[in-house]
């Protein structure tokens, strides 16, 4: 089973990487960007006996830090 | 006995040896080199030090994997028992991610990795790492690093300041710690996190030794001579 986990910053939470990425976006001409927020995605293959309170379990202790970021999981 | 110390190293740490040779100088006690794979720490510590470098190539977040390495249940069980927790930068980060300590430490907010001394202020010297100094001293430490940028929330930062749990903060713009915030203490007082390098600046040649008073208050505070 292929699984995607969205790992994106909390609101509030500054994102350099996503205002390095902005700031270049304009450096390069393209107009009407309001902003950006860089995440990141984690793709696992997983045995179809893995429980989805494994995968958030995964989620909450290592894949995101809550304190920061929140994650979406997405089963395909 | 004397004073007996602990020095973690992970995969990717870099001043494991730096950690090791100033406490060892400064306290005169045992030091003991511990592999992250360990399953347990040697009997008797006094102090364990969580190093800097790049633990796991900070793949995922800085410190996320070493936090979960074997060893560090072991030092959860001792910090929860009083023993002397620092972790420098990296180490920092480990405890953060461990759970020892709030907030988290960011990508700095100039994007950029900073290496260089920076003016300190100590927060407090309510605590067995700064009682050599005095509140509102001001220290030069260096500090090197690309993820040093303290967040919490609101609520926990107002919270840390209420406990008197800020050990020290930047003195001047660094990497955009929310509240300058340098260095902060666990509710009970034995478990430091903290950005700069107290061992780099332990002698003269070095450039200073104002982080050698971190470590003399350390061994004070075991109340073991060395």
């Amino acid at each position: 089973m292929k699984v995607r986990v969205h790992v994106s910053l909390k609101n509030g939470v500054l994102d350099p990487q996503g205002r390095a990425i902005h700031h270049a976006l304009e450096g390069m001409g393209f107009a009407g960007i309001n902003d950006v927020r860089a995440g990141r995605l984690i793709e696992l293959d997983v045995a179809d006996t893995v429980t989805d309170a494994a995968l958030d379990d995964m989620c909450r202790k290592l894949l995101a830090n809550q304190v920061i970021e929140n994650y979406r999981i997405e089963k395909a | 006995m004397g004073f007996t110390a602990a020095v973690i190293t992970f995969p990717g740490s870099n001043c494991d040896r730096d950690m090791a040779v100033a406490v060892e100088t400064i306290t005169g006690g045992t030091v003991h080199r511990v592999w992250h794979g360990d399953a347990a720490l040697p009997d008797g510590l006094d102090f364990i030090a969580l190093p800097g470098g790049f633990s796991y190539g900070d793949y995922l977040r800085s410190g996320a994997m070493a936090a979960r390495s074997p060893i560090m249940q072991a030092v959860i069980e001792q910090a929860a028992r009083g023993v002397a927790v620092l972790g420098v930068c990296n180490g920092f980060q480990v405890l953060t991610e461990a759970g020892l300590l709030p907030g988290a430490l960011l990508r700095n907010a100039g994007q950029r990795f900073v290496c260089r001394e920076v003016a300190l202020t100590v927060g407090t010297s309510q605590s067995l790492f700064t009682s050599g100094y005095f509140k509102d001293q001001r220290i030069t430490v260096p500090v090197a690093h690309h993820d040093g940028n303290y967040f919490a929330d609101e609520a926990t930062l107002d919270r840390l300041e209420a406990e008197d749990r800020v050990a020290f903060r930047y003195a001047e713009p660094v990497n955009g710690s929310q509240r300058q915030i340098a260095g902060v203490l666990n509710t009970a007082g034995n478990v430091l996190g903290m950005m700069p390098h107290p061992e780099r600046m332990i002698e003269p040649a070095q450039g200073g030794s104002d982080g050698r008073v971190l470590f003399e208050s350390v061994l004070r505070a075991v109340g073991v001579t060395a």
